[in-house]
């Protein structure tokens, strides 16, 4: 049994409010159906009704977590989510599988990398995008909870070695780098790539180039503090994410940075249009978001900046983009 | 059902298609929709449904949700004759001060779910349904959809979910007014035969005069339901029912009428002469 299917069992024997729905997709919770009886409802391929349903329940009281493909979670029912789960404001806890990058070799169709962007922009839902299992596990606990829709990517890699903080949505955390005073780097990130940052963080670490890794654990409430102060304390600032370069964290930080009249040199890494699809190794390879490649467009960028004038600490001249 | 009682069952259904005519003017209204079903929710309201002001928050009552959410007009003149809501808020229909618009809010006394777009609380209304069985709650879901709606894939999706999930205290009421905004449902996208449609996917499919209040009795007094299957009341109506100038007229869907108009109507309404109506209408969806 895996973690999140203890997760699930646990939080159902003490809840009877729990119920899980999947649109056929069953896979990281096999064992859940039989011990959860008729609190375990397998819709078939039909996630419309997965969400409908599950605000239909959410309004009369239940907590509802719903199972199934982040692009078709996300992309195929949205208008139910809009208008049945955020509208409503309906308690309902939408895992999106195989999320970003991790869909590899299934093709655009299956590619949710505008996901972020189309939950974020949507009143009363809240994104959590955790960083591995244990992160996962621990917001998890806490969104289900709160009384409130969210969108989640699901995750199930190996815990990173990092610091834990409690979550709280909104509140990011330093996963490495945690005491340079004024890093010549602080990038921000949040999912599957937080491994790859922190790894690029080394490399660039060895060459002398300080380096801070923010994971943003949540993208909707965005923690605006870290960005401001990231903005505030480095040279440059990096968002690394496995989404599209639009919507996702780089427009939060767009957005961060014009509310609040702050400048900043902003290297924005993620995906321009549809991934290239095949092993999730060569992906990263290809589409310069390994450990490496993001190294590399740091370096490069750091090497372009020194030659323009730097920032006024209060200095209101436009966000520049890579 | 005595003949006081359907007396009394018809006088409510006018003092609702009144209500509606009074929202049709100053912004309007979808009237036509709103006058076909106004007799299936008055039955509805007055004698199936487990519901009162009362028990509105009540868990095991009884759930109406209006998946066609254009005809809340004539939900909301239900939910003022039985006290739900008070009459004179029906006169804040389209003020921005309250909740009570072209489609429902579920801010309002009554209002299960909101709804508008068309296809959603098919597979709103099987959540409410499995919660309550899941409880063991007598609860029974009624879920009213416009015949229009059925073009929806989402309609036919939840069908075959209902079906595969035997959820069986859930009522499906097609409003089968046979329009859909501005044209005949069968000039379009052809729904006959209908009631075949839904027992191939599953459910009890069973027709009903929707305006006549004795079939109507007949109908939902001889409804099994916990039977391992869902229910269709296909509900055989006319499209702006109770007013002739408008009835059955593909140009009157949704109505703005002038103050005098309304009059007219309201006249109209109570048997006399038929009105004459110059306001444009909305043909444009
Ligand atoms: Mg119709």
């Amino acid at each position: 049994m895996n973690r999140y299917e203890t997760l699930l069992l646990d939080t159902a024997s003490r809840d009877e409010r729990l119920v899980v729905i999947t649109a056929e997709n069953r896979g990281h919770m096999r064992t859940v159906p039989p011990m959860l009886g008729d609190r375990f409802i397998d819709v078939g391929i039909a996630e419309q009704t997965m969400i409908g349903m599950a605000a239909g329940m959410a309004v009369r009281g239940r907590v509802v977590v719903t199972h199934a493909l982040a692009a078709f979670l996300t992309m195929r029912a949205f208008e139910f989510i809009r208008d049945d789960v955020a509208i409503a404001n309906a308690p309902v806890i939408m895992v999106g599988m195989v999320p970003g990058v991790l869909s590899d070799g299934n093709g655009p169709t299956h590619q949710a990398i505008e996901d972020v962007s189309i939950m974020r922009g949507l009143p009363n839902m809240g994104v959590f995008c955790p960083c591995d299992e244990s992160e996962f596990i621990d917001g998890m606990r806490v969104l289900l909870e709160s009384r409130r829709p969210w969108y989640v990517r699901y995750i199930n890699t190996p815990d990173l070695a990092i610091s834990r903080v409690a979550f709280e949505p909104g509140v990011a955390t330093v996963v490495r780098g945690e005491s340079l005073h004024r890093p010549n780097v602080t990038i921000l990130t949040y999912g599957f790539l937080t491994r790859q940052c922190i790894e690029a963080a080394e490399e660039l670490g060895r060459d002398d180039v300080q380096v801070r890794v923010v994971n943003m654990r949540t993208l909707k409430p965005a923690d605006e503090k870290a960005i401001l102060h990231a903005a505030g304390t480095s040279e440059l600032v990096v968002t690394v994410e496995d989404h599209l370069l639009t919507g996702g964290l780089a427009s939060i930080v767009a957005e961060t940075l014009m509310a609040h009249g702050k400048g900043a040199h902003v290297l924005t890494i993620g995906f321009p249009t549809w991934f290239t699809p095949g092993r999730l190794d060569e992906v990263l390879a290809n589409e310069h978001i390994s450990s490496a490649a993001i190294a590399h467009r740091i370096r490069q960028r750091l090497a372009d900046i020194v030659h323009v004038p730097a920032a006024p600490p209060s200095s209101t001249h436009e966000v520049t983009h890579a | 059902m005595t003949l006081e009682e359907r007396n009394a069952l018809e006088q409510a259904a006018l003092r609702v298609r009144q209500h509606i005519v009074r929202m049709s003017t100053n912004g309007g209204c979808f009237i036509g929709a709103s006058l076909s079903c106004a007799d299936v929710l008055v039955y509805l309201y007055w004698r199936f449904l487990n519901i009162s002001p009362l028990t509105v928050n009540a868990e095991d009552r009884d759930v109406l949700l209006l998946s066609k959410g254009h005809d809340v007009p004539a939900l909301y003149g239900v939910l003022a004759e039985r006290g739900f809501i008070s009459k004179d808020r029906l006169k804040n229909h389209l003020s921005v001060d309250d909740h009570i618009y072209w489609h429902p809010n579920r801010a309002v006394s009554g209002v299960e779910f909101h709804s508008g777009s068309l296809g959603h609380l098919l597979s709103v209304g099987m959540g409410m349904a499995l919660d309550a069985r899941m409880k063991g709650l007598p609860t029974r879901v009624v879920v009213i959809l416009g015949d229009g709606e059925l073009n929806e894939g989402s309609v036919w999706e939840a069908c075959l979910v209902a079906s595969a999930l035997s959820i069986d205290n859930l009522v499906a009421i097609v409003d089968r007014n046979h329009f859909q905004a501005n044209i005949r449902t069968e000039e379009l996208v052809p729904l006959e035969p209908l009631a075949e449609k839904f027992r191939a996917f599953g459910w009890d499919a069973m027709y009903v005069n929707g305006h006549d209040m004795e079939s109507l009795d007949e109908c939902f007094g001889a409804l099994q339901l916990n039977t391992g299957r869902p229910t269709v009341v296909i509900a055989d109506t006319r499209r702006g029912k109770g007013l002739p100038s408008i009835e059955e007229r593909a140009d009157r869907w949704f109505c703005n009428f002038s103050p005098e108009e309304a009059d007219a109507l309201l006249d109209e309404l109570s048997g006399n002469s038929r009105a004459t109506l110059t306001s444009e209408t909305l043909i444009v969806r």
